[in-house]
């Protein structure tokens, strides 16, 4: 019967008319629009063909479409590098055995799972001037006025803090399931060569968990490039342009200003950006497990 | 660990535990603080909200249950849950019969570029949703029509395009777990004279459950929690709890105890939720790639 492939494909068949319907036909038809000028707002609301090239030399002098890039990628270094230090420290801590351990741990899953839009709210109530406890506790505590609506920087920082306080766990447990999935003879060992934990640390843990570490830097880029929810609840990409990130510039140049052609330019780099971005670091996750198999 | 327990020293051993466990304390308060404090903000009036914040758990006394009441009994709010339960569980129910499905054939056919296949729906897990936001607002709008209907703000389109993102998650949940399953049971349930459905019902699915079960709930995780297409994509009749919480951004003069209240109850399902799978969890949102 399995040489039979009639049926195989009879099997995938929904699957990929489906992914067809939702995510090819949206790629091409974005890829299209892309060619053409148009602006159902502007005098002219019809499609005008300038050039295969029209709205792609627009974007490379569009200072505020490659600062958003740059924006994105920015954070998401900086988070990236925060929560991937933050969590490595909380997995190691969690290897060995302390009082209400289990408990901790449950506790620290729970971000998890809220969505996005949801801890974007939840930040906002603590956060907001004039409602909640954070600006009020560092005004009278250590005299720190924070007013993300008006200070570009503290905007900024502020998503920081929330990816973080977010996705940190996810860091955490990832790193946790590979540690407690390593093997125990190269500690022995060790040991017994007389390495210091320092030494075990950095000869022995760091190189055996690269395959995990790229794992999660590999999702957790995906993630903090495509970043908008959030950051929509909390600062709607103000003040100014602080947070604006290219997902959210995208939404308002298309649903706010309806440049329809030049958006779908600007998805197609974002999405070739990304895609660059993940190919790599899928290249390099396959190269490593074929070189270890 | 080993190399964790190298110092011999009792009292270093004891301050290393205590430390990690005053470290793990605060940590804690500073995840549940925030959520904490919506709980406190759901329960209060306006006027109580007013001023220096109030940390004290006053709704151990009072409760204002018209934050509640206001959005989900007089409101668009329970309009708004009911169409958020009804596409996440409808899509999770799609996604685990179709992944199930095409896991099966990627796993047992010989199917000529069924790697690429697999490769490609991955690919439509990893773009961002922003991109295929104008495109798919145009095509649920206009171009998508069935005499006079249209996939634009209805539930259909919402459980269809929440499979881009949980289809390739699915496949690849299932796909560890079918791939374990041995050939020869199938092959031995052919010789029986079984066709491919008896050989779901009775083998493969009562010994993939597990897997099952967390995929569809992890599924319905994602289309219960997703904000940015359901936001675009609808208008009036379909849109979902996540929509709703953005409302409240844009009036002017935000209700913040009706806002909290919204959220905490859009966060039900994914309390019961962690209970249900936490271990799991880890696998789940490495695709998989890291054994939970």
């Amino acid at each position: 019967m399995f040489s039979n492939n009639k049926k195989g494909w009879l099997l995938l068949s929904p699957t990929i008319f489906i992914l067809i319907i939702v995510g090819l036909v949206p790629f091409f038809y974005v890829l299209y629009v892309g060619f053409f000028k148009w602006n159902p707002l502007a005098v002219d609301p019809s499609m005008q063909f300038e050039g295969f090239g029209f709205n792609y030399r627009r974007l490379i002098f569009d200072g505020v479409f490659l600062e958003s890039i740059w924006r994105s990628i920015k954070f998401s270094v900086v988070t990236l590098t925060l929560e991937l230090s933050l969590g490595f420290l909380l997995a190691l801590s969690l290897l060995s055995s302390f009082p209400f351990k289990k408990f901790f741990r449950g506790v620290h899953t729970l971000p998890l799972v809220i969505a996005p839009i949801v801890v974007g709210s939840i930040f906002k109530l603590f956060t907001v001037q004039g409602l909640g406890p954070l600006p009020h506790l560092l005004k009278d505590y250590f005299g720190y006025t924070l007013n993300y609506g008006m200070n570009a920087d503290q905007a900024f920082w502020m998503i920081v803090i929330m990816d973080i306080w977010h996705w940190t766990p996810f860091v955490t447990l990832t790193l946790l399931a590979g540690l407690s999935a390593l093997p125990q003879d190269p500690y022995e060992s060790a040991k017994i060569d007389g390495a210091n934990n320092f030494q075990i640390f950095v000869y022995i843990t760091i190189p055996m968990m690269v395959p995990v570490l790229i794992v999660v830097i590999f999702i957790r880029l995906m993630d903090s490039l495509k970043i908008v929810d959030e950051v929509w609840m909390l600062t709607g990409g103000g003040p100014g342009y602080a947070t604006r990130f290219t997902g959210i510039h995208i939404w308002k140049e298309v649903f706010e200003k309806r440049y329809y052609g030049l958006g779908s330019a600007m998805s197609i780099l974002y999405l070739y950006i990304t895609i660059v971005i993940c190919w790599i670091l899928y290249s390099v996750m396959v190269s490593r497990g074929k070189s270890e198999d | 660990m080993l190399w964790f327990q190298g110092e011999k020293v009792k009292t270093r051993k004891l301050f290393a535990k205590f430390g990690t466990t005053f470290l793990w304390s605060i940590l804690t308060i500073i995840t549940l603080f925030p959520i904490y404090w919506m709980i406190l903000v759901s329960t209060r009036t306006p006027v109580e909200l007013f001023g220096k914040p109030d940390l004290s758990p006053t709704f151990l006394e009072k409760v204002h249950w018209k934050n509640f009441t206001k959005p989900f009994l007089d409101g668009v709010y329970s309009d708004y849950l009911f169409n958020s339960i009804i596409v996440a569980t409808s899509n999770a129910a799609l996604v685990t019969v179709l992944a199930l499905m095409a896991t099966y054939a990627l796993s047992r056919f010989k199917l000529a570029g069924s790697e690429s296949i697999f490769f490609w729906t991955m690919t439509n897990r990893m773009a961002p949703p922003a991109a295929f936001l104008l495109p798919l607002f145009l095509l649920f709008s206009t171009v998508f029509k069935f005499g006079d209907f249209t996939l634009f703000d209805t539930k259909i389109g919402l459980i269809l395009l929440y499979c881009v993102f949980n289809l390739p998650f699915a496949i690849w949940l299932l796909k560890g777990i079918i791939d374990g399953i041995p050939r020869e049971l199938d092959e031995a349930m052919v010789v029986d004279g079984a066709n491919l459905f008896t050989i779901f019902r009775k083998l493969i699915i009562p010994l993939a459950a597990p897997g099952i079960a967390v995929t569809s709930l992890l599924s319905f995780l994602f289309a219960w929690n997703e904000y940015l297409l359901a936001s675009t994509l609808t208008s009036v009749y379909a849109r979902t709890i996540p929509t709703g919480l953005s409302e409240f951004v844009t009036t002017t003069g935000t209700n913040w105890g009706t806002m909290a209240a919204v959220a905490l109850v859009s966060m039900i399902p994914a309390l019961l939720f962690l209970f249900a799978v936490q271990k799991h969890i880890v696998a789940g949102l490495t695709f998989g790639a890291v054994k939970g």
